[in-house]
């Protein structure tokens, strides 16, 4: 193990016995240091035993202190053995409370001692047990990984490190995360670490200190500093300050004004991406319905369950292949494609054509096999279908203290525009686009040139569930795969289409978009239930001024 | 495909039993009413307990029945609407004459049974947790009340061992039990010294799964520098949704805890529950608990619904106390007329599944233990809390000035399901 790291935990378990002063250690020569550390080793080897016992002790509170002992201890051993802990993967066996790591086999369980390294044979599954752990354990797991990784060679590990110091400010850090941050060659990190040395420097006595401390928690954005300058420029019902040291106070009132600039910057980015995630979810809803119903004119009410069918085909084809998670959510695009666009061609070609011009038996109709479709699905699973979601769509963006982007949002919001797009070459650049936008425009005229405008109509009808069901893979990695996935979604979709102008891609795309970002702008103001209804009296209203939405299209729809 | 063929098969097939049981025998039988949605957005969680009622007639006819009579299901499906609970319930009882029901789920779906089944008198056992401020003399309530759930979450989260939590916020689905709970804990909070500018209270809609703003809302709550916990009233559907931002949001359960009194095995089983390791729920039951009369209840369970993966959950256990404390006091009043059946259910015992001992009491509430279980990577829980004893179920909150003085004692010389000890006087109404 490199150098730093066993200076580090050197001088952490000496500033906490408190028995030399750290700033001495640090002037020794590396030979004498060296030394040190060496007996210092020896001499925990025993109580390094008797640590890893006390992971497996009686209460939470018994392993929390174990937990942090360790990670003050200057062993290659801890890091693995703390972090398997963290994600619930270590084990004791049952019969000695020995404590192992395990990994499976088909006879049972492999286990290898944590201490030696050395295998410990194959047990059957139920004489190894899980050590139970829970949050408090877990966050204190979390404070000692980020502790022995602030000295990874992995810059990422040591960001998270860093992040995580932030978040629980201990007196006792103050040394190593100093000395660390001194080491800390990347300018983000070594900034993080210094605000997280800031957080602590603003308890001391030392008012000088403190000072500094606001200075450099001035300069951050993350919600920890800010909520420190908060609470110290905050005034009593008398308007003073709170605290004490008037200038401290003053200092950060200042500082907080250009942050709280920033903040207001970084907020509205914020609601722009959630808004126009929001936007992108709600088109690649109604893009299919921009086609059935704008297109088409169908009153689609089944429109829903295509996007339902698409989610169920995502999560049967994860099922086919539970070892590919990436392949199969790839795989299943094509894949819902075909089985909702089957579904709507045959809908298509035994119902609705016998309906075309009676909108309200249409109506009707779609809304049985809407009811059936929902049933069905019920029957073959009635709870919600669990799909599991790859690494690469969760998490987020860090863009720094203040602002991230969930990945999925970006994801979701690139795989839509990439579906309108393509959507729109089909329409302009193919035959059967061209076909499908005659038979549209003049039904009469296309048949006399030679379309066969009842195949036509299948074909398109076909296109959008195609392209609903598109749309339930993407959402079933953002909302439960029920039976009642599509029912959430109808509405919204008609929405979307009535508003931006029926028949017309661009506007469904305009609608989707201002719809997202006007409901994520009026949630957090009035709530989500207000915000809702508030858009549903804006779009009434609106639709009374302009009926044919906001890009009004001559079709089919433009003659009667 | 298979399977839908086998379940219709078997349901086809149930039908025609029990219509051929029942005209064969309907003089010499007793009948149990069940009523749970079979259809609609209830249905998944209703169907579970409409089976555990049958496994559970199965169970005591296999025993003999009681009273030397074969029991006999009627099962009606009221569909998740409302309005259809009310008329079926009447029709189960004034056409079907069934001598108990077992049904309803959702709060507003029993409020609408209630004036029906006190006009009939029958009896009713409602077997989910629910938000209190009631007791019918008609009702039996085997679910747990607020201080069987609600309150004894908020003050482990409030224990040093829970986190020491300062900073709340009470996320719900706006519907009347959320609205009601979380009244409830406002006002119990705000007893136990915490600032009204630390509880952030809101509602989003049944189903809402744009959870984006919502939840940097709460992160940003949540980093005022105090630890931060969120109790979720969330209902089932729109609860994947919110985990799942959640994660993406990196706020994992050691930063901001969630103890959700709406999630249980069932509905996890519908998750992927890696982002979840660590969130909390607070129930009287969990399917992962050690116990002999547990392990033979899962395995009866399985075998009954023919599944071997199948969960079992906290409604479930009140059904089957629920149904064996009603056969015990049928025993023991030699008849099902429920104004025999009634009385003697009060003080009638039955062990938990998790171990101890379950009480009716007179107010129609059962005395319960109460567990915080965190959720684990296989969808399970794991009690890291329980109470020490049973706690007894209170019908009317102690924490909302309107309900503090009300009791409910069906008992003489009470004999009322809201009485005021203040003015020593009782409503007349009864529910």
């Amino acid at each position: 193990m490199n150098i730093l790291i066993r200076a580090i935990c050197l001088v952490g378990v000496i500033s906490l016995s408190a028995l030399v002063q750290a700033q001495e250690i640090k002037s020794e020569d590396p030979q004498a240091s060296e030394a040190t550390l060496t007996e210092q080793r020896q001499a925990t080897e025993a109580e390094f035993k008797s640590l890893l016992e006390d992971l497996n002790g009686k209460s939470f509170s018994a392993k929390s202190k174990a937990i942090t002992a360790l990670s003050l201890l200057s062993d290659d051993r801890t890091l693995p053995i703390l972090k398997k802990m963290q994600d619930g993967e270590l084990f004791y066996r049952k019969s000695d409370g020995v404590i192992v790591f395990v990994a499976e086999v088909e006879e049972g369980l492999e286990l290898t001692d944590v201490i030696s390294g050395e295998s410990l044979g194959v047990v059957g599954s139920r004489d190894a047990r899980k050590i139970r752990i829970n949050n408090g354990v877990r966050q204190q797991l979390r404070s000692a990984v980020a502790l022995l990784e602030l000295a990874s060679p992995d810059r990422k590990l040591r960001l998270e490190s860093a992040r995580n110091m932030i978040k629980s400010p201990d007196d006792s850090l103050r040394e190593v995360l100093a000395l660390a941050s001194k080491k800390e060659k990347s300018d983000e990190v070594k900034h993080l670490l210094d605000v997280a040395i800031a957080r602590i420097d603003i308890q001391s006595d030392d008012q000088e200190v403190r000072a500094d401390a606001v200075e450099v928690l001035g300069t951050a954005v993350e919600p920890e500093a800010v909520a420190v300058l908060n609470s110290l420029a905050k005034k009593g019902e008398d308007g003073k300050y709170l605290e004490s040291n008037v200038e401290i106070a003053k200092l950060a009132e200042l500082k907080l004004k250009s942050i709280n600039t920033k903040l207001g910057i970084f907020k509205f980015t914020e609601n722009l991406m959630f808004g126009l995630s929001l936007g992108s979810i709600l088109l690649l809803a109604a893009i299919g319905l921009a086609i059935t119903f704008g297109v088409m004119g169908v009153i689609n009410m089944a429109h829903g369950e295509m996007i339902m069918l698409g989610a169920y085909t995502t999560f049967a084809i994860q099922q086919l292949l539970p070892n590919h998670i990436n392949v199969s959510l790839l795989l299943a695009v094509p894949a819902a494609f075909l089985v909702s666009g089957t579904a709507g061609v045959l809908i298509e070609r035994i119902i609705i054509r016998h309906l075309y011009g009676r909108p309200l038996d249409t109506l009707l109709a779609t809304f049985g096999i809407s009811l059936i479709l929902q049933q069905a699905v019920r029957m073959y699973r009635a709870n919600n279908v669990p799909v599991v979601t790859p690494d690469w769509l969760s998490g987020f963006w860090q863009v720094n203290g203040a602002l991230s982007i969930t990945y999925n949002r970006i994801y979701i919001l690139i795989f839509a525009l990439f579906v309108l797009a393509a959507l729109a070459l089909l329409l302009k650049k193919t035959l059967v686009g061209l076909q499908m936008r005659a038979v549209t425009q003049n039904r009469a005229m296309a048949n006399s040139m030679g379309i066969r405008s009842n195949w036509v109509d299948a074909l398109t009808f076909g296109l959008g569930s195609g392209i609903a069901g598109i749309a339930g893979v993407a959402l079933s990695q953002i909302t439960n795969v029920g039976p009642n996935l599509g029912q959430s979604y109808i509405i919204d979709s008609f929405m979307v289409v009535v508003f931006g102008g029926v028949g017309n891609l661009l506007g469904t795309f305009f609608a989707a978009m201002s719809l997202g970002i006007v409901n994520k702008f009026l949630e957090p103001v009035t709530g989500a239930v207000i915000g809702k209804i508030i858009v549903l009296v804006f779009i009434i209203l609106f639709i009374q001024w302009r009926p044919r939405g906001l890009f009004a299209l001559k079709g089919r729809f433009a003659e009667d | 495909m298979h399977n839908i063929i086998k379940k219709t098969g078997l349901t086809l097939g149930a039908a025609i039993l029990s219509f051929g049981a029942y005209t064969a025998q309907a003089a010499d039988t007793i009948k149990v009413g069940v009523l749970h949605s079979l259809s609609g957005t209830m249905a998944i969680s209703e169907t579970t307990l409409k089976d555990t009622v049958l496994m559970m007639i199965e169970d005591q006819n296999a025993k003999g029945g009681l009273l030397g009579k074969k029991l006999e299901a009627v099962v009606v499906d009221p569909a998740s609407n409302w309005p259809l609970f009310a008329e079926k319930t009447r029709e189960l009882l004034a056409k079907d004459k069934v001598d108990v029901i077992f049904g309803c789920w959702t709060s507003v779906s029993r409020k609408s049974v209630l004036p029906v089944i006190e006009e009939l008198n029958g009896l009713l056992f409602y077997p989910v947790q629910y938000e209190g401020e009631e007791s019918s003399k008609n009702v039996f309530y085997t679910g747990a009340a607020p201080n069987q759930q609600a309150i004894p979450a908020v003050d482990y989260l409030m224990s040093e061992e829970g986190g020491s939590v300062k900073r709340w916020v009470l996320e719900g689905t706006d519907y009347v039990y959320p609205r009601t709970t979380n009244k409830i804990l406002e006002q119990y909070l705000m007893s136990k010294g915490v600032a009204k500018a630390d509880i952030s209270i809101s509602y989003t809609p049944f189903g809402h799964d744009k959870w984006s703003t919502r939840v940097a809302e709460i992160k940003k709550f949540g980093s005022a520098g105090k630890k931060t916990a969120v109790v979720s009233t969330i209902n089932g559907d729109a609860n994947v949704p919110f985990y799942k931002e959640l994660g993406n949001q990196g706020i994992s359960a050691e930063d901001i805890p969630v103890v959700a009194f709406s999630v249980g095995e069932e509905e996890l089983s519908g998750f992927d529950t890696k982002p979840l390791v660590g969130h909390l729920a607070a129930w009287n039951y969990f399917m992962s608990a050690e116990s002999d009369a547990n392990d033979a209840f899962i395995k009866k369970w399985q075998k009954f619904i023919k599944d071997k993966k199948r969960v079992t959950n906290d409604p479930m256990e009140a059904t089957y106390i629920g149904f064996k404390m009603w056969a015990q006091a049928v025993e023991k009043a030699g008849t099902t007329a429920v104004d025999a059946v009634r009385p003697a259910m009060y003080g009638i015992t039955e062990p938990n599944l998790t171990g101890g001992i379950a009480v009716m009491n007179t107010n129609h509430h059962l005395t319960k233990p109460v567990l915080i279980g965190e959720i684990q990577e296989d969808g399970q829980f794991e009690t890291v809390w329980a109470t020490a004893g049973g706690v007894i179920g209170d019908a009317w909150t102690d924490f909302l000035p309107e309900s503090a003085n009300l009791v409910a004692d069906w008992t003489a010389p009470i004999k009322c399901g809201n009485f005021n000890i203040k003015t020593g006087k009782c409503s007349g109404q009864n529910y």
